[in-house]
């Protein structure tokens, strides 16, 4: 850590001396593995390692950004001139500035997994064997697993700014997933998802994820395309993420104060049926996204985004708090040194009901069960919400899952979809599609469904 | 252009070698310098201006069966060697000789104009006129946000069987959108310019995709809700080849393939559409956006039929699975950076031109939808189960195109909708996109002219 905290310090008097009137540096690093597994053997065994530097100078109102791999003396000054130079190059902004340390981050307990992240690597192919084999033995029709992979990391962060930020934090975590082949009596294949999301290897169960992916896959036989209609709608936890996290990024304030967001002139305003309620939580051990402090250096917070049906927030980082008169609601993103931070969501938390899925179900009566989208990122349209997705999943016939179908589209927009909300359910799961995600599964009370 | 060498070649040789200290068939030295240089420009003011610089190196051993990689920031000796020392901890195999390293000829892309060396103001400037273009298009343009973009990648490969190599890629692409505004109604179009080029990319009149992309999202105000069905479909030359890199480029990637999860395993030589349909993968395309001199293996990138009259001509490689299937690298062995490993990937994919006319191809139908342009698509190579979102579309009645619709969508499966294809016509654009495929992101080109399919679900909000 002491070396990435000397890099940052480096950085930022180098962007200074470079011409910069302030300079934020964000120095990180990683160390991981990645196993794949094909046909109970491994494939391919990964050690990975990553260091670097982002670098944000300002030049007066204008801000610019730099990122760089070389830490040596030469090459942070390499990056700080650039640095610089590309904050000379940026028109001016009234609300650019560095941001302030808004007293002390929190500590969050939990974010290091120490014991378990340093598993063996033996014993962690073993592990991934285990999850591949669960599959390959969960149901006679499973004709295979495409691949299973696991992969985990450390990351260490150091934050400097010549406005007075200083933090530090570390954090682990791992994950793994597979993708399991299913095989009708009569030929045509079918595929089912399973993974899991831990702080540490300890923290995944092998078996679950394995048997998820063996019951996705075999659920989805036979299936044939849904009549077109507009009717009730069950999201799964998974795709119910999905629209969370597109959500969510409607709700980022950079979108809305730029007049890209559905959401821009709604806050305030009932948005949801009273069932959805939406926080962005920063904090929560079990989210992989949770920090002491964001992409900036401004502590994390749990805010709450959707309540008794109204929106209630923007998740801003400085900038927009600024523009907005708000303030940051520190939630300020990066993916890494390579990103400049932005305003986006940290961890999406829905909150759960009380009804179990049999009971969604029935309240669903005659409708259709989402387990699966894709085209979430070229389907919707983020400006006006409006939204086409592809879509597979089981038919509700009398309230009960029936048949299986696929080939068909989902089609609504944000608002409408989250108006229409009606209910719940009581378990929720976290899901790494869009962003980090916890939620239930929900009840959407009309969706247009697409088939033949 | 000074060519300078990004790894000495006697420590290239040092490091594969290290690399097979503990046994292994093969071992791979991966070196990369890149850098880049972005600039946008949103509500009329010229913003998130970012540059990067970074290097590094991948190392990989193969050994009975697995592959151990690993990677390091950093090209000086001291990082490359331990690369090899971390690929090759875990490895217990057979030990393999190293071939002597021997300079292979490669033919980077000429770039007549280095965008590095072209000053930033002139790049601000650039995008100024695209917002200036954009805005003019009239006052329901609410928003133009245009985007500049640079980057150069230098890349050596040298492996245990003699092979070295490298090559220097840089890519310049220019993004436009707009959003039009009525009321409570807003709508979005794009437009992009790239390729493997220089600067040079941009002579002529680049800020002409700020008015395009302008004018789909002014198109789309007019727009009426989707329909919901199964029709003929025509869909758009260029960015429309994404069709065929979604519904057929993937599943004929060799690593789905050899695991049977691709609807096209087993396949080879039959037929699958008409014969009028003729499809390639070429990485070899001067100037493309996916073109590359080598692939990140080092083998040359070459003009891989992938359908010709109809049927499956080959399936695209890279090393490892070429090795299994006894054939030769197609050159498809790419990675995002010197982070990853390499995988099948396509570079330039498109559908020859046909013999049809576009309008012929509209003026046949009595109803049916016209796909101009796509946000992007998704495929399940396994299944062959496709979806498309469709950023610019019209209802095709009586033989022309009439109201335009938004929020559309095409679905489908591949093997039926490649069977589908009736014609092909005798236009031809390409266009620059991203490809994502196991977490690793690589610029394509998609490319074709207009293409008919006789039938396809719109999934729409109009029932």
């Amino acid at each position: 850590m002491s070396e990435l905290v000397d890099a940052a310090e480096r950085a930022v008097e180098a962007a200074l001396a470079a011409g910069a009137t302030d300079a934020e540096a964000y120095a990180a690093e990683e160390a991981g593995r990645e196993v794949r597994v094909y046909d109970g053997a491994v494939e391919s065994l990964t050690a990975a390692t990553e260091r670097g530097l982002g670098l944000r100078a300002w030049n007066g109102q204008r801000a610019g950004y730099a990122y760089g791999t070389d830490l040596s003396e030469q090459g942070v000054a390499a990056t700080a001139a650039r640095a610089a130079e590309a904050a000379a190059a940026a028109d001016e902004d009234e609300f650019a500035a560095p941001p302030r340390q808004a007293g002390d981050p929190p500590r969050v307990e939990g974010l290091l997994d120490a014991g378990s992240i340093e598993l063996p690597t033996p014993e962690v192919v073993d592990l991934v064997l285990a999850v591949e084999r669960t599959a390959l033995e969960a149901d006679r029709r499973i004709a295979g697993v495409e691949q299973t992979v696991y992969a985990d990391s450390v990351e260490r962060v150091a934050i400097r700014s010549s406005a007075g930020v200083a933090g530090e934090h570390e954090a682990s975590s791992c994950y793994a997933y597979l993708q399991a082949l299913a095989e009708a009596d009569g030929g045509g294949r079918e595929t089912g998802l399973g993974f899991g999301l831990a702080r540490g290897p300890a923290g995944l169960d092998p078996v679950a994820i394995g048997r998820e992916a063996a019951q996705r896959a075999v659920a989805m036989i036979g299936a044939g395309k849904p009549a077109s209609r507009a009717c009730p709608v069950v999201l799964d936890p998974t795709v119910a993420a999905g629209f969370a996290g597109l959500i969510g990024s409607t709700l980022a304030a950079n979108a809305v104060q730029r007049g890209r967001s559905p959401f821009a002139s709604m806050l305030g305003e009932e948005v949801a049926g009273e069932a959805l309620v939406l926080h962005d939580d920063g904090l929560d051990p079990e989210g992989l996204a949770s920090a002491p402090f964001d992409g900036e250096g401004v502590p994390r917070r749990r805010t709450a985004l959707i309540e008794g049906g109204r929106l209630r927030t923007f998740l801003h980082d400085t900038y927009t708090g600024r523009r907005d008169g708000a303030g940051s609601t520190g939630s300020a993103g990066r993916s890494g040194y390579r990103s400049r931070p932005s305003a986006a969501t940290s961890n999406l938390v829905v909150a759960t009901g009380d009804l179990a899925l049999e009971a969604l179900l029935r309240e669903a009566g005659e409708g259709v069960y989402i387990t699966d989208v894709a085209g979430l990122h070229s389907g919707v349209n983020p400006v006006s919400g409006v939204f086409s997705v592809g879509a597979s999943g089981q038919t509700i016939r009398g309230g009960a899952l029936a048949e299986p179908v696929r080939e068909m589209t989902i089609a609504s927009d944000l608002v409408s979809m989250l108006r229409a909300v009606r209910a719940a359910g009581e378990e929720a799961r976290w899901v790494p599609f869009g962003g980090s995600v916890r939620t239930p599964p929900l009840l959407v009370a009309e969706m247009t469904v697409s088939g033949s | 252009m000074a060519d300078e060498q990004l790894v000495d070649p006697d420590l290239a040789a040092r490091v594969v070698e290290l690399a097979l200290q503990n046994g292994g068939e093969f071992a791979e030295l991966f070196a990369e310098k890149r850098g880049g240089l972005a600039i946008s420009i949103d509500e009329s003011r010229v913003e998130a201006v970012q540059a990067g610089a970074e290097e590094g190196a991948g190392v990989r051993v193969i050994s009975g069966g697995t592959t151990y990689f690993a990677h390091v920031d950093g090209l000086a000796a001291a990082d490359l060697e331990r690369a090899a020392e971390q690929a090759s901890a875990a490895v217990r195999g057979e030990r393999t000789e190293a071939r002597p390293l021997r300079a292979a000829a490669s033919a980077p892309q000429r770039i007549e104009r280095r965008p590095e060396e072209v000053a930033v103001e002139r790049k601000a400037e650039l995008l100024r006129e695209l917002d200036e273009r954009g805005r003019a298009q009239g006052g329901e343009v609410a928003q133009l946000t245009a985007s500049y973009s640079e980057g150069r990648r230098r890349v050596a490969v040298a492996n245990s069987e003699g092979l070295l190599s490298g090559d220097d890629r840089t890519l310049v692409r220019l993004a436009a959108q707009a959003v039009a505004r009525r009321g409570d109604q807003a709508e979005a179009g794009m437009e992009t310019h790239g390729g493997h080029r220089g600067f040079e990319l941009l002579a002529g009149d680049p800020a002409a995709i700020a008015e395009q992309a302008a004018r789909k999202a002014l198109t789309l105000l007019d727009a009426d809700p989707a329909p919901a069905g199964t029709m003929p479909v025509v869909v758009g030359g260029g960015f429309g080849g994404v069709l065929f890199h979604e519904m057929t480029g993937h599943g004929l990637e060799a690593d789905h393939v050899q695991k049977g999860a691709s609807v096209y395993a087993g396949k080879l030589g039959e037929r699958v559409a008409e014969p009028l349909l003729h499809a390639y993968d070429d990485g070899s395309m001067p100037g493309e956006w996916g073109t590359e001199a080598i692939d990140d293996e080092g083998t040359p990138t070459q003009r891989t039929p992938l359908v010709e009259e109809g049927r499956i001509s080959s399936f695209l490689y890279d090393r490892l699975r070429a090795e299994r299937d006894g054939v030769a690298s197609t050159g498809n062995g790419r990675r995002e950076s010197f982070r990853h490993l390499p995988i099948p990937r396509m570079t330039n994919t498109y559908i020859a031109p046909g013999d049809a006319k576009p309008e012929e191809m509209i003026a046949e139908l009595e109803r049916g939808f016209y796909a101009v342009s796509f946000a992007g698509g998704q495929v399940e190579p396994a299944t062959g189960d496709f979806v498309f979102g469709v950023s610019e579309g019209y209802l095709i009645e009586n033989g022309k195109p009439t109201r335009p619709c938004r929020g559309a969508t095409l679905i489908g499966n591949c093997l039926e909708a490649l069977a589908a294809i009736d014609a092909v016509g005798d236009d031809f654009e390409m266009k620059t996109g991203f490809c994502g495929k196991g977490g690793q992101r690589a610029p394509v080109g998609t490319g074709q002219g207009h293409v008919r399919i006789k039938a396809l679900t719109v999934g729409g909000t109009a029932l």
